[in-house]
């Protein structure tokens, strides 16, 4: 493989293929989590394949390991095309890509066995954190230091939010994760009682904000308009959303602590601010929508493009959700049923995974020197498991969370007394987890296509350029 | 909180909501011509300077307007407490008083039937069962038949007795039951000891008193489980001849119960449940043993 003249390709093509295999390990989990808690036997009365276990396993697989990777690939790929710049250094680059597959590699070595701080999203315990900062802080100086290098006198707008990404990451990271270390393997929060539980939803919130949002805001940001070969539609409103969100976004955490014991007055700063959440986010969705006007044809026949599309589509439905759930009358039925759970999954899958794929089936051929995908056709079948799992799931988890959960807590008698044990709405919400069981299993599915797909593109000689078109490659 | 905090606070939100206002106010050019080009180009990506969507901005004033409205009506900015002057605290006990309020009009004169006489009442019975379902099904199931540890109350077998007032006393103040654990006493008799208890239930104390376990029984199981092995409702000592095993009657089970000892406890539900509805609790479990008398 001929290696790009003026780029460091090497760490975006590492970055890229783990993000699908990834991906595929953290589905994986996905879908034992969803079955255990369709059929319990499944839990085998075996401590670290239990789902308390798996279920962290599964949300850092896919956030950190496929999400990470997602983040990192494309990131690395962007500040160097649009600052006409290579890597300040290959061997840091190295380390950022070996010290990520590490924490990973520690996190499914860990997690089964047991060793957490019990705090969400953030459960790898104190030696793992500090080997996070560390190579985070490498991962800040690869991409800042590229940017300072960069021959245009504008920053590109995928690079402010990848940039506002990477530093609210560090921060929040750092201060949550500040602990008492009494083992290797056991560490106890720095912060006690309400105070441990806000800071724990300041980073929780703010993970989904700047890991799942900016960031992936930044994929969309280069990859719309390339694949679409159209103009942003307004740089104005980039400015106006990106620094809206950024600002807006660090306050919403107190939403998730509605009605506990959490100070009045935060919550109902916290629900005020997760209002104003809405325009902003959404900002970020017509100015992608709006690029593509003009180009709507492609879509017939481009099945990156409809995943790019399609994920926008569930990211504006998930930051109408979520303003919505944050408000404390709705979030008194919604909290703790399973529309939590929908609502993270159409985030996750619809906008977080299907952007990343759209994102990584448009570098591989790239990356790899390749014409194009090995098969467009199987993309296309890609796209459709993906979509049709993704609605699976969220219905499914709307009908429990509403109505065999929400409503069902709810019920009271005329005498006062509840009308349902808990247990009765466990035994309604069965379909509703088989289904949603089903809909990941279709999204798997589409994952190992991808997967064939991908090592295809890379491997067969059917995807080899022509010499004449591997010069004009190499230049561009 | 101190006024330093409480202006700390204000300040902040105020200001940065302003500040979003500002963002959007000193952006907002609504005079450009559609599709005009930005001069930088990035990796071949232009950028239009469209002004920002009409139907946006008006959203976005409309959430900060919201938003300032819910931060004067609710408390938020600080130690200001709303105009509305509301509280969650507030907000629980209104709605625990009025659902109260509705319970105790349901329950008009059931304190003055005894529990005999309403575990007859359909309605009564119904009401205990909804109670039942909120508060005991976790341990003693939804089907009240209990589980591994935790007793069945439908087949009329006491550990405390099953009259009202019984049921009534295990319901307000709890119970607490402690085997000792008789490793030390029994020694290398542990087997044989076990194999003698397990065989009560089919042959009873007279039929084994032959069995050099029989006087071993007597000296260290009688004083709580009673000559007879029938148990002691006062210390709650199960009755061993009837075949109900609380922690299971295999022979490792039952084992493991005189080795280690069992501490089972029923927790008090005076400051859970009020006495009406203890009351009806204790009604609804009688209902549950009426079929067998």
């Amino acid at each position: 493989m001929s290696e790009h003249p003026s780029y460091n390709y090497n760490v975006v093509r590492q970055f890229a293929v783990m993000t699908v295999i990834w991906g595929v390990l953290g589905m994986l989990v996905g879908v034992i989590i969803a079955s255990q808690l369709a059929w319990p036997a499944l839990n085998f009365d075996t401590p670290w394949f239990s789902f308390g276990r798996l279920r962290p396993l599964h949300t850092n697989l896919v956030i950190f390991a496929f999400g990470g990777c997602a983040l990192m690939a494309t990131s690395l790929y962007v500040v160097q095309r649009t600052s006409y710049a290579r890597l300040i250094s290959d061997s840091l680059a190295s380390f950022v890509f070996w010290g990520w597959q590490l924490v990973m590699v520690l996190a499914v070595i860990t997690l089964p066995m047991g060793m957490t701080s019990a705090k969400e999203y953030a459960e790898l315990e104190w030696p793992i954190d500090i080997l996070i900062t560390v190579v985070w802080v490498a991962y800040a100086v690869l991409f800042f230091g590229t940017i300072v290098k960069r021959k245009t006198s504008h920053i590109y707008v995928a690079n402010w939010f990848f940039g506002g990404f990477i530093l609210t990451v560090a921060v929040l990271h750092v201060v949550n994760s500040m602990a008492v270390p009494v083992t290797m393997g056991k560490s106890y929060s720095m912060y006690a009682g309400t105070v441990d539980a806000m800071i724990q939803w300041w980073y929780g919130h703010n993970a989904v904000g700047f890991f799942l949002t900016a960031g992936f805001l930044g994929i969309m940001y280069y990859f719309i308009p390339k694949q679409a070969g159209r103009p942003i539609y307004s740089y104005r409103l980039s400015i106006v959303h990106f620094w809206a969100l950024i600002a807006v976004y660090i306050w919403a955490g107190p939403h998730h602590l509605h009605y506990s014991a959490l100070p009045d007055w935060t919550q109902s700063l916290g629900m005020a601010m997760s209002i104003i959440l809405l325009a902003p986010s959404w900002g970020g969705m017509i100015n992608g929508m709006m690029t593509l006007s003009g180009a709507w044809d492609k879509l017939r026949s481009d099945p990156v493009l409809k995943f790019l599309v399609v994920s926008l589509s569930f990211y504006g439905m998930a930051t109408f959700e979520g303003p919505l759930m944050a408000i404390k009358t709705v979030n008194a039925l919604s909290h703790n049923t399973d529309w939590t759970i929908g609502h993270v999954h159409s985030g996750a899958l619809g906008w977080v995974a299907m952007i990343s794929i759209g994102a990584i089936y448009h570098m591989i051929p790239k990356l790899f020197d390749k014409e194009q995908m090995y098969s467009v056709r199987l993309i296309n079948v890609h796209f459709w498991l993906a979509t049709a799992g993704t609605v699976i799931y969220i219905v499914a988890m709307w009908a429990n969370g509403i109505f065999q959960q929400g409503a069902m807590w709810s019920a009271y008698n005329a005498d006062g007394t509840l009308t349902y044990s808990f247990i009765e709405s466990v035994i309604a919400s069965h379909p509703g987890y088989v289904a949603r069981a089903f809909g990941g299993f279709l999204f798997l599915i589409g994952m190992l296509v991808m997967t064939y797909n991908m090592f295809m593109t890379i491997y067969s000689k059917e995807t080899q350029k022509s010499t004449a078109t591997d010069a004009i490659g190499a230049a561009s | 909180m101190t006024s330093f905090w409480s202006a700390w606070i204000i300040v902040l939100t105020l200001g940065s909501i302003f500040g979003y206002v500002w963002l959007l106010l000193a952006n907002r050019k609504t005079d450009t011509a559609p599709n005009e080009v930005k001069s930088h180009v990035f990796d071949g990506i232009e950028e239009y300077d469209n002004p920002l969507p009409m139907w946006w901005f008006y959203l976005f004033i409309v959430t900060i307007v919201a938003a300032l409205i819910h931060l004067a009506l609710y408390p938020g900015l600080g130690s200001f407490k709303g105009l509305l002057n509301w509280t969650s605290t507030q907000q629980h006990e209104e709605r625990v008083a009025a659902k109260e309020a509705n319970f105790q009009k349901h329950v008009e004169g059931f304190m003055a039937i005894s529990p005999e006489e309403l575990s007859k009442d359909f309605k009564a019975v119904k009401m205990g069962e909804r109670i039942f379902k909120s508060n005991c099904s976790v341990c003693h199931g939804s089907d009240a038949r209990g589980s591994f540890a935790f007793p069945d109350l439908t087949d009329n077998d006491w550990l405390y007795g099953g009259d009202a007032v019984s049921i009534k006393k295990t319901i307000t103040d709890g119970r607490i039951a402690l085997m000792p654990s008789w490793s030390a006493q029994l020694g290398g008799d542990m087997d044989n000891m076990v194999t003698f208890v397990q065989n009560l239930s089919s042959e009873g104390m007279e039929g084994q008193k032959t069995n050099p376990m029989y006087n071993k029984f007597q000296q260290v199981c009688s004083s709580c489980h009673g000559a007879d092995a029938k148990g002691m409702q006062s210390t709650g000592a199960p009755n061993l001849t009837d075949d109900i095993w609380l922690y299971g009657g295999e022979h490792h089970e039952v084992k493991l119960t005189i080795q280690k000892g069992r501490n089972g406890q029923m927790p008090a539900h005076k400051d859970l449940l009020s006495e009406e509805r203890i009351h009806l609790l204790t009604a609804f479990i009688l209902s549950l043993n009426q079929s067998l008398e």
